[in-house]
C-alpha cells in the first residue's frame, strides 16, 4: 500500500491544481494538426505531380490576387478592364486598287477599305484601320481579342472567377455529402435508402443538357451555377462515395465506446462519423472543383451564363467571331484561355489523386 | 436474368416519369404562360387570349396540366417546333436520334476496348517507360479542356493538314441524286453495326459453352470474327449505298476520334488503378504460387476481376459521355441531337429544347440499362440477389 500513497493519482478533472497538462487543448490540437500535417506533406510531396498541381493552382492564385492590384495602380480602367476596356491599335493605311495589296500593315485594299467603314474611298487615300484582335505587344503582354479588350487582364479576372465558382461548388457538395453520407451510413433502414436512391436519380441526370436548358430559361450566375452544382453532385455522387467511407467509420469500436459514454445520435455523428470521413470530403473537394470548372467553361463556351468574364467566355468569343480555324495564327485567342481551364483543372487533379494516396495507403509505391 | 430484367426496367420507367417531372417543373416554375407573349399586342384582345389558354390546357389546374404533359411525352405527342414551324419535335428528334446514337455507339466502344487494353497492359508493366509515357498522355487527354481540344483537333486536321472535312456530316454536293435519303443510309450502318457486334458477343457466348478445351476455343473465335468481317466488308462492298456510307464515314473520323480519345484516356486511367488493386489480392499471389503462366494470370485472373469497376464506371461516365457528346456535336456542326438541344436553345424553341432532353434522359436511361445488364452478366454475386 505504501507505494500507491507514494505515487499520488493524477488526475486533472477531480485535482485541476496538479500540474500535469502544462499546455492547453487547444495547443495539444495545433501540435498534432501540425504534425499530422507535416508527415502527410512528407507523403503527398513524394508525388512529384501533386506538388506540380500545387504549383498550378498557385500560379492562378497569384494571378487572382494580381489583378485587382494592376488594375488600381497601373493599368487604366478603360483600356484595361476585362469587360468594357478598348484599346484598339489604329493604323494608317494607304487604300490601293484590290489584289495590289504588297505590305498588308501600310496598304488595305478598296473593298476591304470600304467594310471597314470608309464608304467611299479613292485611291491613295490614307484611312484609319482600328487592328483588333491585335498580336502581343509592349502594352498587352497577351495582345487584344477582338474587341480590343486585354487578353492579360481578362485571363486574371477569369482566375478570380475559376476560384470562387470552385470554392462554392466543392465546399457546399462536400458539405451536402459528407452530411448525407454521415446521416445515411449511421441510420441505415429507410433514411439510408431513401437517400441513396435519391442520389441514384440524380446521378442518372444527364447535368450538361439540363444545365444547359437551365441556363437559357434562366439566369445563371456564378453563385447560382456553382450551387447548382454543388446541390447536384452533393446528392449525388459524391454522397455514395463518402456514404460507404461512413460505413467503415461507423462500424470502428469508438463509436461504441462513445454512445456507452452517453453520446447522443448526433454528438457520434459530427464528433465521431465525420471527421473520419472528413480527409475523403477533402479529396473529394478537389475532383469538385474540376468538375465544376470544366462544366462553367463549357457553358460559358456555348455563351449560356451570365458571368461577366470567364476562360469559356474567352474561347467562346475568339469562337463566334470567326477566329476558331486561325489556330497558332491568333494564338494568343484560344490558347491562353484553353490552356488556363486545362492547367487549373489539372492543378487540382493533381493535387486530388496526389491526396488519394496519402488517404489510401494502398496506392502507395511499393 | 428476366426477373431482374423486368424489375431493372419498371425501375427505370419510373425514373423516367421522375426525370419528365423535373422537366416539367422546370418550364413552369417560369413566369407567366404563351399569351404574355401578346402583352404588349392592342390586336389580340382578352378574350382571345383567354381561348388561347383555353385551346392549350394552360387554364386547367397545374396537376391537370401535368397529366396532360405525361400522357404527351409517353405518346411521343412533343408538340410542333417554333423554329422548322410545321415539322413537329418527334420527328426532328427522331431525324437526329440515330446520328447520335451512332458518334456515342462508336466512340463508347471503341474507348472501352482500347482503353481497357491500354489499362491492363500499363498496369502489367508497372515503371516502366511505357507506363509513364501511357500516364502522361492519358493524364493530359483527361484533364484537357474538352471543347478547345476538339476546336484544336478541328483546326489542325481539318484546316491546317486539310485531311478531313470541317463539319457536318456528309458532302452535299455528292448528294445531289442520291437514291437514299441520309439516314436509310445512316440507320443500315447502324444496323450493320449492330449485327457485327451481336455477332461477335454470339461468337463469344456459343464458343464459351460449347468449346471447353481453349486452344480450339481461340482458333474457332478467330475463324468466326473473320468470317463476321468478310461477311461485313462483302455486304458494304456489293451494296449501291457504299458511296454513300463511305462519304459518312469519312465527315466520321474526326468526331470520334477526338470524342474517343478523351474518353479513351479515362477509361485507361481507371483500369490501371483498378488492375493495380486487384494485382494485390491473394488469389494472384495463389496463381503465381501455383505456376499458372504470367500471361494467364494477368488475362484471367486479374483483367477480368479488374474490369468490375470499369463497368460500374459506366454508370457514372453515362453523363460524361453525353455532355461531351453535346460538344462534340457542336464544334463538328454534327446534327444529332446535342446540336438540335443547342440550336433549340439559342432560338428559344422551347418545345424542340424539352424534347430533346427528354430524349437524351431517355438516351441516359436506356445506357443505365445497358450497364447494369452487363455487371449483372459479369459479376454472378449480382444475379443471385435477383
Amino acid at each position: 500500500m505504501t507505494d500507491v500513497t507514494e505515487i499520488p493519482p493524477v488526475d486533472p478533472v477531480l485535482e485541476p491544481d496538479v500540474p500535469v497538462a502544462k499546455e492547453g487543448l487547444w495547443r495539444t490540437r495545433i501540435r498534432l494538426w501540425n504534425r499530422s500535417f507535416t508527415k502527410n506533406w512528407e507523403i503527398f510531396s513524394r508525388n512529384r505531380l501533386g506538388v506540380a498541381g500545387v504549383v498550378f493552382v498557385a500560379f492562378f492564385g497569384f494571378l487572382a490576387i494580381l489583378h485587382p492590384i494592376l488594375m488600381a495602380t497601373v493599368w487604366p480602367e478603360e483600356i484595361y478592364d476585362p469587360v468594357r476596356g478598348n484599346d484598339t491599335v489604329i493604323l494608317e493605311k494607304t487604300v490601293v486598287p484590290d489584289g495590289e495589296v504588297t505590305d498588308p500593315i501600310t496598304e488595305i485594299s478598296f473593298t476591304e477599305a470600304m467594310i471597314f467603314g470608309n464608304f467611299f474611298p479613292e485611291e491613295g487615300d490614307v484611312v484609319l484601320v482600328g487592328q483588333a484582335p491585335a498580336p502581343p505587344n509592349s502594352a498587352h503582354l497577351l495582345g487584344t481579342d477582338p474587341f480590343g479588350r486585354d487578353i492579360l487582364s481578362q485571363l486574371m479576372k477569369s482566375s478570380q472567377a475559376a476560384f470562387t465558382l470552385g470554392v462554392i461548388a466543392a465546399v457546399s457538395a462536400v458539405t451536402i455529402a459528407t452530411t448525407i453520407g454521415s446521416v445515411a451510413a449511421f441510420y441505415g433502414g429507410w433514411v439510408d435508402s431513401w437517400l441513396m436512391r435519391q442520389a441514384d436519380l440524380i446521378l442518372l441526370l444527364p447535368l450538361l443538357p439540363l444545365l444547359i436548358v437551365i441556363g437559357s430559361l434562366y439566369e445563371v450566375g456564378l453563385w447560382q451555377l456553382g450551387l447548382l452544382i454543388g446541390i447536384l453532385s452533393g446528392l449525388g455522387a459524391t454522397a455514395i462515395i463518402l456514404k460507404s467511407q461512413a460505413l467503415s467509420v461507423k462500424v470502428k469500436p469508438f463509436n461504441d465506446a462513445a454512445r456507452v459514454a452517453g453520446g447522443s445520435n448526433w454528438h457520434i455523428i459530427t464528433r465521431h462519423i465525420m471527421p473520419n470521413v472528413l480527409p475523403l470530403s477533402f479529396l473529394y473537394m478537389m475532383f469538385e472543383v474540376v468538375g465544376a470548372i470544366f462544366l462553367e467553361a463549357t457553358l460559358s463556351f456555348f455563351g449560356l451564363l451570365s458571368i461577366p468574364m470567364s476562360w469559356g467566355i474567352m474561347i467562346n468569343t475568339a469562337h463566334t467571331q470567326g477566329y476558331t480555324l486561325f489556330g497558332l495564327a491568333a494564338w494568343w485567342l484560344l490558347f491562353p484561355a484553353g490552356l488556363s481551364v486545362t492547367l487549373f483543372g489539372a492543378g487540382f487533379f493533381l493535387i486530388g489523386r496526389a491526396m488519394d494516396e496519402v488517404v489510401n495507403p494502398r496506392l502507395r509505391a511499393r | 436474368m428476366v426477373r431482374y430484367l423486368t424489375i431493372r426496367l419498371l425501375q427505370m420507367f419510373v425514373l423516367f416519369l421522375v426525370f419528365l417531372t423535373i422537366l416539367f417543373f422546370l418550364i413552369n416554375a417560369q413566369p407567366g404562360d404563351i399569351s404574355a407573349q401578346f402583352v404588349g399586342n392592342p390586336d389580340i384582345p382578352p378574350e382571345a387570349k383567354q381561348i388561347l389558354r383555353e385551346r392549350l390546357g394552360l387554364d386547367q389546374p397545374l396537376f391537370a396540366q401535368y397529366l396532360f404533359y405525361i400522357r404527351n411525352v409517353l405518346t411521343l405527342n412533343l408538340g410542333v417546333s417554333f423554329d422548322h414551324y410545321p415539322r413537329t419535335v418527334a420527328d426532328i428528334l427522331l431525324t437526329a436520334l440515330p446520328r447520335t446514337l451512332y458518334l456515342f455507339g462508336i466512340a463508347t466502344l471503341l474507348s472501352y476496348i482500347v482503353g481497357f487494353q491500354t489499362g491492363k497492359m500499363v498496369a502489367w508493366r508497372r515503371g516502366s517507360a511505357a507506363e509513364t509515357g501511357t500516364m502522361v498522355t492519358s493524364i493530359i487527354l483527361y484533364t484537357v479542356f474538352y471543347p478547345w481540344f476538339a476546336i484544336l483537333m478541328l483546326w489542325f486536321f481539318g484546316s491546317q493538314l486539310n485531311w478531313f472535312p470541317l463539319g457536318k456530316f456528309l458532302t452535299p454536293a455528292q448528294w445531289f441524286d442520291a437514291p437514299y435519303t441520309a439516314n436509310q443510309v445512316f440507320n443500315t450502318m447502324l444496323l450493320s453495326m449492330f449485327l457485327a457486334g451481336a455477332g461477335v458477343a454470339l461468337v463469344v457466348w456459343g464458343t464459351g459453352k460449347f468449346v471447353a478445351e481453349p486452344v480450339p476455343r481461340t482458333r474457332a473465335r478467330r475463324i468466326l470474327f473473320a468470317l463476321i468481317a468478310i461477311s461485313m466488308l462483302a455486304f458494304w462492298l456489293i451494296s449501291p449505298m457504299s458511296r454513300y456510307a463511305a462519304d459518312i464515314a469519312y465527315h466520321t473520323v474526326l468526331p470520334v476520334t477526338t470524342l474517343t480519345l478523351v474518353f479513351y484516356a479515362a477509361i485507361t486511367l481507371l483500369t490501371r488503378s483498378s488492375m493495380l488493386e486487384t494485382l494485390r489480392e491473394d488469389y494472384i499471389f495463389t496463381a503465381r504460387a501455383k505456376g499458372v503462366p504470367e500471361k494467364v494470370i494477368r488475362d484471367r485472373h486479374a483483367a477480368r476481376n479488374a474490369m468490375l469497376p470499369v463497368t460500374t464506371s459506366f454508370v457514372l461516365a453515362i453523363a460524361f459521355i453525353i455532355g461531351g457528346g453535346i460538344v462534340t456535336e457542336s464544334i463538328f456542326s454534327w446534327p444529332g441531337l446535342g446540336l438540335t438541344l443547342l440550336n433549340a436553345v439559342n432560338v428559344e424553341d422551347l418545345p424542340v429544347a424539352m424534347g430533346a432532353l427528354a430524349f437524351i434522359g431517355l438516351l441516359a436511361l436506356f445506357a443505365h440499362l445497358v450497364a447494369d445488364v452487363l455487371y449483372a452478366f459479369l459479376d454472378p454475386r449480382i444475379r443471385v440477389q435477383g
